[in-house]
């Protein structure tokens, strides 16, 4: 009896979560003439790809700006991290700790009050409006936590295991390409899926650093979708599916580690 | 290989913890030396500023003559074997051993004749293709000395190797490092908290305490001659009883205390004289003290004493007695032979030829 209660609620919540997902789904297949308000909840009578044809030709090149943004900052900023969660778990240096909660605060940062500046910045530099500018600006931001992670995570790998590889004739550099980071895998899956979503999804810093609509990534571009009298309702929900679809699949790929990688150092194992 | 020489070394942490305080010796090529103290006396903190790993407060150390101070743990030619092994747990046998080799940028054929050299002398050589977390406690434990001894170092750093091991493994390996010091000609730093490891494997034995050097000196000397009370205690198992007495003239020189009163010999009489009337610590063996049954030389009166047996351990091959005499309390290891049985008197010998004598103030040795 118990167990049908159970089995009741989980149901229940699942169908209350996956609603909207009904949807856009069905939203997504349907042709723009079957769309209105009354037949909402209907299945497609007539199942129809041209809202996906006509997102994809609209969003193709912001999805490659997206993926030549994602990609790239994910990784710099995960190596970055890497190397800093090596400093902070590993050596022993003066202030260490006062300098880590100082990184850390980075996190606490709202995105809206440093727009102002950021953007002078990038201009000065000669960034502003440019991918490799908000390459930089998530590379910066993503910092706090990828070190956080891989601080923790090299926290539980024993220190003589660095000490050993000095001993054995490793300096800095070669202590961490051969030793640290072979092991790091399981940190490195849990900040890739962290920054790869994050970075993709990112709205603010991308309407504000790229002006240009053919620089812009694709979740200012989906924005966008929405013309200004007409909404093409199929077309924006395959444009939100289409957009969606890249972190699923990291997801998918990547999750089974990322629990792993979360949960690691809270458990012995 | 090389000699390591410590002149006033001191570790003091964040400006206020004295980890280890003013330690001066010397490592002689060769030599196998154990730095032997309780948790937290300092050990370790040695060890690690001789590999490098700690920063020196104050202080000289050299290697072969030559400044080390501040001289990067790679440049300082040493080993060092790991408590917890510290193997890398991504490489497999052969990498681990092979790693210091080929960061030395050594040929192929010299690394793997080296590795498989080192397999060989450790009896590992079937495991070279496993990784770390494939191999036992005692396999993982010859692969971290592999790794030390294909580097072939000015010194090798042992840091409590064995106490992960169980204790059957532990006695084969304590002479299995013996025998390897012997074939390698090794220049060794050992840090233990075993006693027994120190008195088996050691040439040289240092016996630290709260960060202080107590005594320096061979298993004989340390054992037989220990310069305080904390080093009589901590050598030897069952550690020597201390029993607080007076020195007393009363034709020839006496050892009386609230349950006991024996006989000085001669020999000691003249160190002894000054003591006369003062309060000292009578420190003997409990295996200098017998059943009268089984005793060599008892002497009645001399250096006997009657005494109640409180509790009864028999081990086999000797058992060990828990005795009372007055307030004094005493632990003889006697021969298994012996009829004493609990809350029964006992008369008891005691070889008055190798007691101590401290001061009962300081706890330094006066005899």
């Amino acid at each position: 009896m118990k167990k049908i209660f159970t089995y009741f609620f989980l149901i229940l919540i699942s169908l209350y979560i996956l609603v909207p997902l009904y949807v856009l789904l069905a939203t997504t297949f349907k042709p723009l003439q079957e769309i209105g308000i009354s037949d909402m909840w209907k299945l497609p009578k007539d199942w129809s790809l041209s809202g996906f044809i006509k997102a994809f030709q609209k969003l193709g090149p912001n999805l490659k700006n997206s993926f030549y943004l994602t990609i790239p900052a994910t990784i710099i900023s995960a190596f970055i991290g890497s190397i800093n969660g090596y400093v902070f778990s590993k050596v022993k240096f003066k202030y260490a700790n006062l300098i880590f909660a100082i990184i850390l605060f980075g996190m606490f940062i709202p995105y809206q009050s440093i727009l102002f500046p950021l953007i002078r910045f990038l201009q000065s530099i000669k960034l502003y409006g440019t991918i490799s500018g908000l390459i930089l600006v998530h590379v910066v931001y993503g910092i706090p936590i990828t070190t956080l992670i891989f601080r923790n995570y090299y926290s539980e790998v024993p220190n003589e295991l660095v000490e050993a590889s000095y001993m054995d004739g490793a300096g800095f550099f070669k202590t961490y390409t051969k030793v640290l980071f072979p092991i790091s895998i399981p940190a490195f899956v849990v900040v890739i899926i962290w920054q790869f979503t994050n970075i993709w999804n990112e709205f603010l810093f991308a309407v504000t650093v790229t002006s240009s609509p053919d620089k812009q990534p694709v979740t200012v571009a989906l924005v966008n979708l929405a013309g200004s009298q007409v909404v093409e309702w199929n077309v924006q929900m395959a444009g939100a599916l289409l957009t969606a679809l890249p972190t699923l699949v990291v997801y998918v790929l990547l999750g089974k580690y990322f629990i792993r990688g979360l949960l690691a150092g809270s458990v012995k194992g | 290989m090389a000699k390591v020489e410590l002149e006033r070394v001191w570790k003091i942490y964040e400006g206020k913890v004295e980890a280890v305080k003013d330690a001066t010796f010397t490592i002689e090529d060769k030599e196998f030396v154990v730095l032997l103290g309780p948790s937290g006396c300092g050990k370790t903190t040695t060890l690690r500023m001789i590999a490098g790993l700690e920063e020196i407060t104050r202080g000289t150390l050299k290697i072969d003559g030559k400044v080390m101070n501040d001289v990067e743990p790679k440049d300082r030619d040493i080993a060092m074997v790991f408590q917890n092994y510290a193997l890398y747990p991504h490489m497999t046998v052969y990498d681990n051993m092979a790693f210091g080799l080929k960061l030395r940028k050594f040929p192929k054929d010299e690394i793997d004749r080296r590795v498989k050299e080192a397999a060989k002398i450790l009896g590992i050589e079937e495991l070279l293709d496993r990784k770390p977390r494939q191999l036992s406690g005692g396999q993982r434990q010859r692969v971290a000395v592999g790794r030390a001894i294909v580097r072939d170092p000015k010194v090798f750093l042992f840091d409590e190797p064995l106490s992960n091991l169980d204790a059957k493994l532990r006695v084969q390996m304590r002479s299995e490092l013996k025998k390897l010091h012997h074939r390698l000609e090794a220049t060794i730093v050992y840090v233990t908290h075993d006693q027994i490891e120190a008195m088996t494997m050691a040439n040289k034995i240092i016996v630290m305490k709260s960060g202080v050097i107590q005594q320096i000196g061979t298993p004989h000397e340390i054992y037989n001659k220990p310069a305080n009370t904390f080093v009589a205690g901590f050598i030897g198992s069952p550690a020597m009883n201390f029993v607080d007495s007076k020195i007393i003239q009363d034709n020839g020189l006496w050892i009386k205390s609230s349950g006991l009163k024996l006989k000085i010999p001669k020999q000691f009489e003249e160190q002894l004289e000054e003591y006369v009337d003062k309060n000292v610590i009578f420190g003997i063996r409990p295996e200098n003290i017998y059943d009268k049954m089984f005793a060599m030389a008892p002497v009645e009166g001399e250096n006997t004493a009657a005494v109640m047996v409180d509790v009864v351990e028999p081990l086999g091959s000797e058992t060990i007695l828990h005795l009372v005499a007055g307030d004094d309390r005493l632990v003889a290891v006697v021969d298994p032979k012996t009829e004493a049985k609990e809350e029964q008197k006992i008369d008891i010998v005691f070889d008055m030829n190798v007691m101590h004598i401290f001061d009962k103030e300081t706890g330094k040795a006066i005899l």
